[in-house]
């Protein structure tokens, strides 16, 4: 009961604020909204036993992420204004193609019937994500640095005044 | 009643569609990719559920999150470096006024 109940507010928490992040006219409001819908994701993570992602969640979205858009929006204010018209014409097109997508993948996700196993998580299971990062994908790990590395020289390059 | 692995999904498809309502229908750029990163989100958490649910052995769900919010960072830090590029050079970052490829 109570593990519902903390589903029912960590689910409101994510995505009441998601709402106001794709509808405000205000886009520093939109902007500030992505904290709580991150960190309501945070504690979804926690109640799946996922801790190390929870904090890494933390860190770097509702960090990180978070504050380069702001700073975004605060050096481009010609186009991010509140007068600003913030919305195309698509509106009554993007609203009919959301909706029918949730109602087609909740009826999807309500009628198949998934293979659960009863197992649980180990309970520290951040030593079990460092050793799999080190031993079975620990490609995918040298290939994330290296995006990494090539995202960040081209995020400077492109932004960079020309001469 | 238990809380299970729809409860989840059904959580994640909604976010989901709010941030492909966003990216459909938002003038802004930045805007558009805080859709994005909704999405991204929606993603993590299927790929933890599934994670917890299905494959509880492993930890490979977990792996796959985190590699996808470390590729999201170097998203948002090129995707806001195009924005800032097209804002010195056209004034503008609302992208049904950039069309300097259309004629």
């Amino acid at each position: 009961m109570g593990e519902l109940a903390a589903f029912m507010i960590l689910s409101l928490v994510t995505l009441i604020p998601a709402v106001v992040v794709v509808t405000s006219s205000n886009i520093v409001r939109a902007a500030l909204s992505l904290v709580p819908t991150f960190l309501g994701v945070t504690g979804l993570y926690v109640m799946l036993q996922a801790e190390f992602v929870a904090g890494i969640q933390v860190l770097i979205y509702a960090g990180a992420i978070t504050v380069l858009i702001l700073f975004v929006i605060m050096l481009t204010a010609g186009g991010t204004g509140a007068r600003t018209r913030q919305i195309n014409e698509q509106v009554p097109l993007g609203a009919m193609a959301a909706v029918w997508l949730a109602f087609v993948l909740i009826v999807i996700f309500s009628r198949t019937v998934w293979p659960v196993l009863a197992g649980a998580l180990p309970a520290y299971n951040v030593i079990a994500v460092g050793n799999a990062f080190l031993t079975d994908y620990v490609l995918i790990f040298e290939v994330t640095s290296l995006v990494l590395l090539v995202s960040l020289v081209g995020a400077i390059v492109i932004a960079r005044r020309e001469e | 009643m238990q809380v299970g692995l729809t409860h989840y999904l059904v959580v994640s498809a909604l976010l989901f569609c709010l941030g492909l309502y966003g990216i459909l229908t938002r003038r802004n750029a930045v805007a558009i990719l805080m859709g994005i990163e909704l999405m991204l989100n929606a993603a993590n958490i299927n790929l933890v559920a599934f994670n917890r649910f299905v494959a509880p052995g492993a930890v490979a769900g977990q792996i796959f999150a985190l590699v996808i919010i470390t590729l999201a960072a170097c998203e948002a830090a090129v995707g806001l470096a195009l924005v800032m590029a097209a804002y010195r050079s056209l004034e503008t970052i609302h992208v049904d006024e950039i069309n300097l490829m259309k004629w």
